[in-house]
């Protein structure tokens, strides 16, 4: 049977090619029509360290990063040492032999990457020796490769034709010596073409298109990992009349300076990480209480103060959802693939201006730099993000009743004070209880305004349930397919609206006895907040940094399921 | 609020001096009204928390916008308001506590940006709406209910700090001259770039300074007030320095540099270099 799918892993250190090669592969693959995933994980630092970089490519398209490793490409001793565990047993290393040599294990290819690329007279083609070689393991035909580095290199400069030239070369190179040595994996199965267009695409760059496709027109941020590259996709992209990209100096600026623009009538968003969440604590109590328009994207990273900031985990939702003291609960829309990172900007942006207040987009590092081929999202289907305006006279009492009203814009009629301490109609300050139970009432009241009606679901007529979010959807999703071809009983809920959740699936799920969310955080923050709702909600929890294994789901939801079942029976 | 509303409680103790820079601003804006054609609700009125703050539920008459947010970040949401809607005239109000102390951090970038804003300080020397604690601009040594011992830091010198920062317009200002003041405050607002009016507003519950500001010649004291003489060149930096080392409370523009571009100025040029591009297009650069 041939293969449908498989897994590299470029381990090295940092500027030796990890992360191009993937990429590349990457893209290769899509080009043909195979689907493609990848998933990086950096060190801290600018130059050197550990990095790692995995591509998976298939037949069929990807839910998640990959369980085990078909092919490990080690850049040096370290790299093979680390990762040489991960590869399956019919897996294939191969390692540059500039770097290190390896006894003949039978498995292992040593490759002189280096001197390879150099004798084609380009020094920087080491990659495409390797790609060269993975190509034959796979049966990949040349011509696919040669297409790539045509279009690649083809930039209309002087060079180009060498370029392209020495890089085939090279292509050629990797492909031959791997082919002396007999070593093979199999052949991938022809790719199934998809028959629409697509997009080879980062979350992060996923949700800055969202967004503007939304209609936003300001956004300011603060450098920050894994954040930084939708402030540098804002800075390129939304320019020009009308439109605002800019860097300010802090997350507390960012936050105030939305909050400004919020006020005045834009559609403003920033971006941050956990670190920025914490910052901006006070300045979204203010946009909740004052009831201004504006989204923060959350791009969650690793643990509590700096934490493991190129790393991935889901344990800013408690932060996100409550970031401010006082009766606060902020909307929430958490993406977990790179398509919802594209609608789900859209809904943030929909949101924030349908209830006059800020919501919390949350994604996560393994989403922000995972590039992946996504059906191209229908323009048509793109709502632009409204306000409701007043249009009347001076004299209006912006804050009058227990429901939202039309929000007026500096520089026409209707002058009021957005106030972040307890108001009147007027936006007076006052300490009257009445007051205060009002305007609480007010702004809770407006979250009513977000339930949507859709949700994933699947065999709900089970009593026990998975129940996944944010970024854990694609393992989760890999281990229900397993699941269901095991006979497990259980069935899938899914919905990117953590706040306020669908009401119809939140009804649907309180009739369940197990409702298990796998989140890769410590404290199982997600089944908590379920719980306190009245769902019967346990986490499987994961805090290593990394995504989890479709593997280790399957196990753990069985083993929960099995146990839930058999004390159902004694009872 | 135009009318006295019932249930805002909130008071200045009598003899405040922000009564005096409440009638400077107001009629600062009715000037600005009357010469650019432009309707109050063109202006934004940005405060800070503290007494000063409370300005923006007091301004009496036709009532512009206003943002009563959060303590110290006045200047950041007011970034926000100006590069939303450049046409708006954007004036923060905030006491040297909310300015000088929690919000110092924001005070060098606006500088730098040259944020095309009005920033009017009250500064009475002390925390007055938490009950007398020290602020930034107490003087070294002094007991207030947070420094049972006297205060133990110096005081800051907020315009030499402004100057060092960069802001492009300086005034020193005196909420008991509300008239000469609103001056001030107007040439501020005029100024396209980042202007400062700092002006002293005695708080006669906890650091009463009027006598001192004003000086009894009488009874023998001299007023540490003084009026910036006309022949002083507002355009030289080392001049402005020079004025500050003289001590006491100058009144008048200390420093006006009137070449600088502002931010919003700087992101209109930047419009002839953009090339913005359709949803369509953006999403070209990912196809494949």
């Amino acid at each position: 049977m041939k293969m449908r799918d498989f897994v590299v892993r470029f381990a090295g250190e940092g500027g030796q090619g990890v992360v191009t090669s993937a990429e590349g592969l990457a893209q290769t693959s899509t080009l043909v029509g195979y689907h493609a995933l990848t998933f990086a994980t950096f060190p801290s630092q600018i130059l050197g360290g550990p990095t790692w970089t995995q591509a998976r490519i298939s037949v069929d398209p990807i839910l998640a990063p990959g369980d085990d490793v078909n092919v490990l490409v080690a850049f040096n001793k370290d790299a093979y040492d680390t990762h040489y565990k991960d590869v399956r047993e019919d897996g294939v290393v191969i390692f540059d032999s500039t770097e290190f040599q390896l006894e003949d294990d039978g498995r292992s290819f040593g490759l002189p990457f280096e001197e390879l690329a150099k004798s084609t007279g380009n020094n920087r083609a080491a990659n495409m020796v390797i790609m060269g070689a993975l190509a034959h393991l796979i049966d990949m035909p040349q011509k696919h490769l040669e297409s790539f580095v045509e279009e690649r290199f083809n930039r209309g400069r002087d060079g180009d034709a060498e370029i392209i030239r020495s890089n085939i070369e090279a292509l050629g190179l990797g492909r031959k010596h791997i082919a002396e040595s007999g070593f093979s994996l199999g052949e991938l199965a022809p790719p199934e073409k998809p028959n629409y267009e697509q997009l080879m695409i980062k979350g992060n760059d996923a949700i800055s298109i969202g967004a503007i496709a939304a209609g936003l027109d300001f956004y300011v941020g603060y450098p920050i990992s894994p954040a930084t590259t939708i402030l540098l996709y804002m800075e390129r992209n939304l320019v020009g009349e009308d439109r605002f990209a800019y860097q300010v100096s802090s997350e507390i600026e960012s936050i105030t300076a939305i909050l400004g623009a919020g006020y005045a009538g834009k559609r403003a968003m920033t971006a941050t990480a956990g670190p920025g969440i914490s910052l901006m604590s006070e300045g979204l109590g203010l946009a909740w209480m004052a009831e201004i328009p504006l989204v923060v994207v959350d791009v969650q990273r690793g643990g509590p103060a700096t934490g493991l900031p190129t790393k991935t985990e889901q344990s800013d939702l408690m932060s996100c959802m409550y970031p401010a003291h006082g009766d606060v609960r902020l909307p929430i829309i958490a993406v977990g693939t790179v398509e919802e990172c594209f609608y789900g900007a859209i809904k943030a942006l929909e949101w924030a201006e349908k209830y006059q207040g800020p919501v919390i987009l949350m994604t996560e590092m393994a989403l922000a730099e995972r590039s992946q081929n996504i059906p191209k999202p229908d323009l048509s289907k793109v709502k632009q993000a409204k306000r409701e305006v007043y249009t009347g006279t001076n004299g209006y009492l912006r804050y009058a009743g227990r429901e939202l009203s039309p929000m007026p814009i500096p520089g026409s009629p209707g002058a009021y004070v957005a106030n972040g301490s307890e108001h009147d109609d007027m936006g007076d300050t006052t300490h009257l209880g009445e007051r205060h139970v009002q305007m609480t009432e007010r702004r809770f009241s407006k979250i009513k305004l977000l339930e949507e009606d859709e949700y994933e679901r699947d065999q709900t007529e089970h009593s026990v349930v998975v129940m996944p979010w944010g970024g854990s959807k694609g393992p989760a999703q890999e281990a229900y397919i397993t699941l269901k071809e095991n006979g497990v009983p259980v069935g899938w809920y899914y919905t990117i609206y953590l706040n306020p959740l669908p009401p119809k699936m939140l009804e649907e799920l309180k009739k369940k006895d197990l409702v298990i969310v796998p989140e890769l955080n410590y404290q199982g923050q997600f089944s908590s907040i379920l719980r306190s709702m009245g769902v019967k909600a346990e986490s499987i929890t994961q805090y290593t940094g990394l995504p989890f294994k479709g593997r280790t789901l399957v196990e753990k939801i069985t083993e929960m399921t099995n146990a839930h079942l058999k004390e159902t029976v004694r009872v | 609020m135009s009318k006295k509303n019932p249930e805002y409680d909130f008071k200045w103790c009598p003899g405040c001096g922000d009564f005096g820079v409440r009638r400077a601003l107001e009629l600062a804006m009715i000037n600005r009204m009357e010469e650019t054609g432009k309707p109050m609700e063109n202006n934004v009125i940005v405060a800070g928390i503290g007494c000063s703050g409370n300005m923006v539920h007091l301004l009496e008459g036709n009532q512009p916008y206003g943002i009563h947010g959060i303590h110290g970040r006045a200047l950041p949401i007011a970034l926000g308001v100006k590069m939303a809607q450049p046409s708006l005239n954007v004036v923060v109000v905030a006491g040297d506590g909310d300015f000088l102390s929690i919000g110092a951090e924001h005070i060098g970038p606006q500088a730098a940006r040259n944020l095309n804003i009005c920033a009017v300080i009250m500064d009475n020397g002390v925390y007055g709406l938490t009950k007398g604690q020290s602020s930034p601009t107490t003087l070294e040594g002094t007991v207030t209910s947070s420094t049972p011992f006297g205060k133990l830091e110096s005081k800051t010198h907020p315009l030499e700090l402004y100057l060092t920062m960069g802001v492009s317009f300086i005034a020193s200002g005196f909420s008991g001259q509300p008239r000469p003041l609103s001056q001030l405050i107007q040439q501020g607002m005029d100024h396209p770039g980042f202007s400062i009016v700092h002006i002293q507003s005695p708080c006669t519950a906890y650091n009463d300074t009027f006598l001192e500001l004003k000086g009894d010649l009488k009874n023998g004291i001299q007023p540490t007030l003084w009026d910036i003489p006309d022949d002083h060149d507002t355009s030289d930096k080392a001049a402005a320095h020079e004025l500050l080392q003289q001590g006491g409370v100058p009144v008048g523009v200390i420093y006006h540099d009137t070449e600088r571009v502002s931010l919003d100025e700087n992101v209109v040029k930047t419009w002839e270099k953009a090339r913005p591009k359709t949803i369509e297009q953006m999403m070209g650069a990912f196809e494949f």
